[in-house]
């Protein structure tokens, strides 16, 4: 099938979803108590709100991910050709790596890989 | 029994069978409502293999019988537990985001859905070919991590919030790898599309034909995709233990049920496309000039060598869950960032280098 079939999969997921949720709303049984809602932490009542600032360690990596992801997009096209077009294909890749390479370098010596 | 062998018989069958009885438009959307229920039926069965094969492995792995009252050993009991989860009241919390909180099943239910689209499944069986098989499965199924940061976000619920902030962390670190393990072999196939890279193992698969590049590629893979997964040593987005059961602490009934269902449909697809990459997909296994052997491993028919493929690879995933103790969230970046990405940097040099030479098979 062509590519356009990829349509169908995503209405497939949303009918497994949607059928099973509904199903699920019409059968399972219901009771109201205000208890049930609480959040299911730790048996005394939730101190504040979760949706809090986040400690930045996470951002961080997310940052470090962009730009190594970046990079696996450009390694992608390389991949493929690699075998046709041969030596400079080799050479440029290994430019591209050694820069790429020393960035990972720096982000590991100013110890942004370092978790605490 | 020729249909076995090479599934477009099958396939030509249906597509003559229905253009002779609707109009060419007609079919077309017969021929995908056709192919969504075989995905939503294989799903449901995967679901259901599946969660028995892990009770039964880790029962086999601590001694003990596991499931075995429901049905002939216990082989009923996943059935009986979808049926629980279908009957248990669906709980909100209260300050939950309502509409976030909905949505999270279905982002990543779909993103399992619309990943498998891609998966080679037997000669002739593909739902979707694309030329780009790789990088649309890299797309897609990081897709899903979305799903787990707006469950464990949305449900207001500090555990949630923290399962939801490492499995992020985590998935996005470890996508590196996967894709860069890939493209290891990338570089010996020439090409992104997975027939052409199954067509291309006719001879051995790349795991051997690629020599000691291609084993570390595959070991990287399957840590990652491991680690993908949210599943193993790298359950930190769920640590029972401390975070209750991270992400998903607030959801019940079938809502949970289908985060279930998606860490085991992902777990199929990162086998399978593990399997298909690196152990020959549907290739049955040949040794050189071994006629006799060749001509009885070709006798099995091909999707019994990729479920086969795929089962051994979910099986060593399954391993690793009962054996290896749970990761910190300091030693799994580390792990990536430090081991696994330099290693696979280099790797894809030398890979490279191997194939400039023409020192691979």
């Amino acid at each position: 099938m062509s590519s356009e079939a990829l349509i169908i999969f995503f209405i497939g997921g949303v009918i497994m979803v949607g059928a099973g949720i509904l199903a699920s709303n019409l059968l399972a049984p219901k009771s109201k108590n205000p208890l049930k809602a609480e959040p299911y932490e730790c048996g005394v009542p939730t101190q504040g709100t979760s949706w809090i600032q986040f400690r930045v360690g996470y951002y961080l990596f997310a940052i470090l991910f962009l730009i190594f992801d970046v990079e696996t997009v450009f390694i992608f096209p390389w991949a493929v050709v690699m075998k046709k077009v041969g030596l400079s294909a080799f050479i440029e890749i290994l430019i591209f790596l050694i820069i790429l390479g020393l960035g990972l370098l720096y982000a590991w010596k100013k110890k942004a890989l370092k978790w605490e | 029994m020729k249909w076995l062998y090479d599934f477009s018989y099958l396939t030509r069958a249906i597509h003559e069978g229905l253009s002779a009885r609707f109009e060419p438009g007609t079919v077309v959307i017969l021929e995908m409502v056709l192919v969504g229920i075989t995905f939503m039926l294989l799903f449901a069965l995967l679901g259901l293999v599946l969660v028995y094969a892990e009770r039964k492995v880790s029962a086999v792995i601590q001694q003990r019988l596991g499931p075995m009252r429901v049905g002939k050993w216990g082989t009923a009991q996943t059935l009986a537990d979808v049926i629980k989860l279908l009957l248990k009241e669906p709980l909100i919390n209260k300050d939950a985001d309502k509409f976030l909180f909905n949505l999270a099943p279905f982002v990543i239910m779909i993103a399992a859905f619309m990943a498998i689209a891609a998966l080679p499944f037997a000669k002739g069986l593909h739902a979707i070919d694309f030329d780009i098989g790789i990088l649309y499965v890299a797309a897609v199924s990081s897709l899903g991590v979305i799903g787990i940061l707006l469950a464990g976000w949305s449900s207001n619920n500090k555990y949630s919030l923290i399962g939801a902030m490492r499995a992020g962390a985590q998935i996005i670190s470890y996508e590196l790898s996967v894709a860069l393990s890939l493209l290891t072999i990338v570089v010996l196939t020439g090409s992104l599309q997975f027939s052409t890279i199954v067509e291309s193992q006719a001879d051995g698969w790349w795991i051997f034909k690629g020599h000691i590049p291609a084993m570390i590629a595959f070991v990287i893979f399957l840590i990652a995709s491991t680690a993908e997964t949210n599943r193993g040593p790298f359950d930190l987005a769920e640590a029972e233990s401390e975070l209750t059961a991270g992400f998903h602490t607030e959801y019940s009934g079938l809502k949970f049920a289908f985060f279930f269902l998606a860490e085991f449909a992902n777990m199929f697809i990162v086998a399978g496309i593990g399997a298909t990459v690196f152990l020959g997909g549907w290739m049955p296994f040949h040794i050189g000039s071994w006629e006799g052997f060749n001509a009885v491993m070709d006798f099995i028919p091909p999707i019994f060598w990729f479920f086969g493929k795929v089962g051994f690879m979910i099986f060593l995933m399954m391993w690793f869950r009962w054996t290896f103790p749970r990761l910190r969230i300091d030693q799994l970046l580390t792990l990536e960032w430090k081991y696994l990405l330099p290693i696979n940097l280099m790797n894809i040099v030398l890979m490279a280098f191997l194939s400039l030479m023409g020192w691979h098979f």
